[in-house]
């Protein structure tokens, strides 16, 4: 049993995380130095494609390719230190302490095995719980997840399933062995606005009910700024802004505030969407 | 700029004051799924018409329809006044274009922008191939350089200029877009809407845009039709849009949606 953090610290502490990816043309740095903590909270990693912030929640459950760079002068979980663990510390992290949602649950669910079956597999993995037991577990997850018809679900294979309910099935699994933290990447990318709100708040509830850490990693700035306490904004590979959610609006860096504005609006007209310009000194090495 | 050749031989337009678009009473069933149930609106030249709706509402399907793409529909499809089959000549490919959302499936991947470019110069028999593949670069603000690299060396924003000046290439009067910036990040969004306002203005284009972003369709749209289960439940202004002056709930609940997102 790995001993749970001490009290104080953070539950994720990253400190100069390097990411490099050798290509044939030379190595190509995804993330250049990223320094960032994890409390129990809720934050928002924001930024285009490209911008590194991917990249950084794979490295936090060591899941980059065999061929990546991983250097941090700290990249730590809990009291787990991720660049020295063993592949079996890792592999109790990785779907038990740490739960992973990503962008399409028609890829991420496996296609020939019905819904309940693969939290049942989750449930099994991290816990020691016999098969009757896991079954039961298994159905009221289903239910945690507003799932009306928990039954059916369970009985379903994915591609029985819509998208905002494969993502829901997708959620219970996570929860299955009670995680302290998720990482949600892009979690609602591929669904309906109406869906997509439901989907967050479930999040929300959840994270906050079972007192765990949510790390939600988007493109979409107003929206991580709806569900988040905090949210750091990157591009390049570098953290160029964190601030309180609520405050996304007073953004200083002209990054933040150029995409923040090239939004398109409803309430708004405007003739011309004015359009980021991308100021080299923003790929300069942050101290 | 003044326009190619009409659809279908001259003669055969419609007097002015006639729609670029009539759809009436479009159904299309795939199977046992009916897709759309009775369609029916009205696109004016040169005028930019909006398709809202959620997944499975339609929406896209009303498109491939007007592109010739679904053949399996129901009712009335006119573009310039000409009455469409289930086929389509070539005429009507040169006048009617169509942007998809995602340009790295909707170009070859094996095929230069050059080539890419090259093949609706020669299906419809463009001189000056040359000339026009240089001048389309330009209209789309992109590099030169771009002209000899692969889709998969392009950003998504370079890919998706290089997908809307194929469509523009060969002269269309119509261009039919389906949720054209979905795929992209915001700021290259911005740039891609920026660039379709002023294609329109600059070639009279008539625009039909599908998309699920309200924000998106009122910022390019004079008017706009909401969808819901394959039906089009309402028809409004882009004024009236963003005034919340909806009488449908299901407009009136993508409107709070919306908004909510964007208050953040």
């Amino acid at each position: 049993m790995i001993p749970p953090p001490l009290a104080g610290e953070p539950l994720v502490a990253v400190r100069n995380l390097r990411v490099g990816f050798p290509s044939a043309t030379g190595v190509t740095r995804a993330v250049r130095g990223v320094s960032l903590h994890v409390g129990r909270e809720k934050l928002g990693i924001v930024g285009e494609s490209g911008s590194g912030k991917s990249v950084t929640g794979r490295a936090l459950m060591r899941l980059l390719p065999g061929t990546a760079m991983v250097e941090a002068d700290v990249l730590r979980f809990g009291t787990t230190d991720i660049l020295g663990a063993s592949e079996r510390e890792m592999r109790a992290l990785r779907g038990g302490r740490i739960g992973l949602i990503l962008q399409d649950p028609k890829y991420s669910l496996n296609p020939v095995m019905t819904a309940g079956a693969q939290i049942e597999e989750a449930l099994r993995a991290h816990k020691r719980i016999g098969r009757r037991e896991a079954r039961d577990a298994a159905l009221a997850l289903l239910e945690s997840v507003r799932i009306r018809d928990p039954r059916r679900v369970r009985d379903a294979y994915p591609h029985e399933l819509s998208g905002g309910m494969g993502q829901r099935v997708m959620i219970a699994m996570m929860l299955a062995p009670d995680p302290e933290l998720l990482i949600a990447d892009e979690p609602t990318s591929a669904l309906d606005a109406s869906v997509q709100a439901e989907i967050l708040s479930l999040i929300e509830e959840q994270v906050d009910r079972r007192g765990m850490a949510l790390m939600l990693i988007s493109h979409d700035l107003p929206l991580v700024s709806r569900f988040c306490d905090r949210v750091a904004v990157m591009y390049a590979g570098q953290v160029l802004e964190e601030l309180p959610a609520a405050e996304l609006h007073r953004a200083t860096h002209a990054y933040t505030r150029g995409l923040l504005e090239c939004l398109p609006s409803l309430e708004h007209r405007r003739d011309r969407l004015p359009t980021l310009r991308r100021d080299p000194a923003w790929l300069a090495p942050r101290p | 700029m003044t326009g190619p050749p009409l659809t279908g031989p001259p003669g055969t337009a419609a007097p002015d004051g006639a729609p670029m678009i009539e759809v009436r009473d479009l159904d299309v069933r795939f199977g046992g799924n009916h897709a759309v149930r009775g369609a029916t609106f009205r696109v004016a030249r040169g005028e930019t018409f909006g398709l809202v709706g959620e997944s499975g509402s339609g929406k896209s399907t009303v498109l491939r329809a007007i592109a010739g793409l679904v053949t399996e529909w129901t009712g009335r499809v006119a573009v310039d006044g000409r009455d469409l089959g289930r086929r389509r000549d070539r005429a009507f490919f040169r006048a009617v274009q169509m942007v998809f959302q995602d340009p790295y499936g909707s170009l070859h991947p094996r095929q230069t922008v050059d080539r890419i470019l090259s093949e609706p110069l020669a299906v419809h028999g463009v001189a000056e191939a040359d000339a026009r593949i240089l001048r389309a670069l330009e209209e789309v603000a992109l590099p030169r350089a771009a002209r000899f690299r692969y889709p998969h060396q392009l950003s998504g924003g370079q890919r998706q200029r290089v997908a809307i000046a194929r469509a523009l290439i060969a002269g269309p009067r119509v261009l039919l877009l389906d949720e054209p910036t979905s795929a992209l990040d915001v700021s290259v969004q911005a740039e891609v809407l920026n660039l379709l306002s002023d294609l329109r203005a600059a070639r009279e284009l008539t625009l039909v845009l599908v998309s699920h972003n309200l924000a998106v369709v009122a910022h390019l749209c004079a008017r706009i039709a909401v969808m819901q289960g394959g039906r089009i439940v309402e028809e409004l202004g882009e004024a009236a849009l963003r005034e919340g002056r909806a009488v449908h709930p299901h407009t009136r609940d993508l409107i709070r949606l919306s908004r909510a997102i964007e208050a953040g």
